[in-house]
């Protein structure tokens, strides 16, 4: 959304968007399949995947903890997991808590899993993981990840210890740099306002965040 | 026209149902009928998720397994009776991923035996799949491992709909999943907000957006029918309604009470 509205700004072509659940963000008119019809043909160039549990060889678990079937904390499922993250090229991770429970080197259930054995037709997956403390990046061909840098307030140190799998990273790790004005002011205005379109609840919480950064630190 | 009552006899014990995606068209007019039924060992269908529909279906004892690719309340978070159901091992768990349960329908709506599929190959759904299989290409020179999933036939197919024509031929829009649902079908089931008079399939504009009464089995009037959830182009989903439904169904005793209060709610004396 944010790519969107910048490339607007600057009177250019923003990338389509598109949400499940949502009305605005919906350009299909073939039902729920058409998305991963598209995917599978690769009209889908990016895709943010989330995960109950993310392992360093990038496997995603959104199915639940313990023994399957009769796991003891279970998650909703893996939704379009188990294609979208073999077919569409870019897919970004991202989960804000990062612990060592939510980071684990070793996921109790694949729903989906980053890389796939040679033969297997394999067009897309993981090129990064956005956390609530950094970011890194994902080679494929190690396979593991690779941080990028680390967000302001957080040291190497912490990442390490609050990370469940190893990864690699600089001696001295880069700051992730915090948007400039114009960004920041996108983010809160008209990205905030369509984000609220299809997830009201979970945009108003932001907003109470934002409003009242201090409440985080106590 | 029928009513909720004469619907609810077709969903008998030990079919398979299918239900859609909490933003298509959830039929919640119809759960009451169907619990009051108490018709169990129902295999339920997720298309392609599943929701307050499954989860009180679930908390009422009538279901025997489920396939899906999810059951949550959405905002509301995880789905309650569902997760209690999975802990406790009450229901058998057919874990799926979206494309793949369209792939199931699509096969059973082609009279196909199954559809071939791309992804699933290193997962452990397809570990736990055993109706699932993986040949090797047969178009391709050698290797290309791919996935079969076999056609999913549903007994009866259950939905709700803005309206239907007096003739049964129901609306759908772009909500094409629900085409889909009905043409894999033997049994469709529709509830409706309001039936019009005009044939929908004599307006070309219309006639597009339109399943045809050809697939439909019977239409019954739910003014509101998919409340607490909404309906595209008609009304907004009403979430504090579902995060009530969320916090009562934490405990088998609370989901009692919410069924108990909405049954007096939804059926004056």
């Amino acid at each position: 959304m944010l790519l969107r509205a910048l490339k607007q700004q600057a009177g250019e072509k923003g990338p389509r968007i598109s949400i499940l659940g949502s009305v605005e963000h919906n350009f299909f008119t073939n039902g729920s399949a058409e998305l991963f019809d598209c995917a599978g043909q690769g009209r889908i160039d990016a895709f943010f995947l989330g995960g109950g549990q993310i392992d360093g060889h990038a496997n995603i678990n959104l199915v639940g903890t313990g023994d399957y079937p009769l796991t003891p904390v279970r998650w909703p499922g893996s939704f379009g997991s188990a294609y979208l993250y073999y077919v569409v090229p870019r897919v970004i991770l991202f989960r804000e808590e990062h612990t060592p429970r939510a980071l684990v080197e070793k996921v109790d259930f694949i729903s989906t899993p980053g890389v796939s054995d040679p033969g297997v037709h394999r067009s897309g997956g993981p090129i990064a993981l956005l956390t609530g403390k950094a970011l890194f990046g994902f080679d494929k061909t190690k396979p593991g990840f690779t941080l990028q840098s680390i967000h302001p307030g957080h040291d190497l140190a912490e990442i390490k210890n609050a990370t469940g799998f190893r990864f690699d990273h600089d001696e001295r790790p880069d700051q992730t740099m915090p948007p400039d004005p114009q960004t920041l002011e996108l983010l809160r205005g008209r990205v905030y306002d369509e984000v609220a379109e299809t997830y009201p609840d979970f945009a108003a919480q932001m907003r109470r965040d934002i409003e009242q950064p201090l409440s985080h630190a106590s | 026209m029928s009513d909720l009552r004469a619907l609810a006899a077709y969903v008998e014990p030990g079919i398979r149902l299918a239900l859609p995606v909490d933003y298509a068209g959830v039929s919640m007019a119809m759960t009451g009928p169907i619990i009051a039924r108490n018709t169990r060992d129902l295999d339920l269908v997720c298309v392609p998720t599943g929701g307050l529909q499954v989860d009180q279906l679930i908390g009422a004892g009538l279901v025997r397994s489920v396939e899906t690719s999810a059951v949550s309340l959405g905002e509301a978070g995880g789905a309650p009776r569902f997760n209690a159901a999975v802990k406790d091992g009450i229901i058998a768990l057919k874990d799926a991923t979206c494309p793949a349960i369209h792939a199931g329908l699509m096969a059973a709506q082609k009279g196909s035996p199954f559809m071939p599929m791309r992804g699933l190959i290193g997962s452990d759904l397809l570990r736990h799949r055993s109706d699932w299989r993986v040949i090797d290409n047969p178009m391709a020179d050698g290797g290309d491992p791919v996935v079969l999933i076999p056609a999913i036939k549903p007994d009866v197919t259950l939905f709700h709909a803005p309206m239907a024509d007096r003739f049964g031929n129901v609306w759908i829009g772009r909500r094409r999943e629900l085409a889909a649902m009905a043409y894999a079908s033997a049994t469709t089931l529709v509830t409706v907000e309001r039936i019009v008079d005009e044939n929908l399939l004599a307006d070309e504009m219309s006639a597009a957006g339109v399943l045809p009464a050809l697939y439909v089995t019977e239409v019954a009037l739910a003014p509101k029918g998919a409340w607490p959830y909404g309906l595209w182009g008609e009304y907004p989903t009403d979430t504090a309604e579902i995060l009530r439904y969320a916090r009562a169904a934490r405990s088998a005793e609370g989901f009692a009470d919410y069924m108990a209060g909405s049954k007096t709610q939804m059926e004056p004396a």
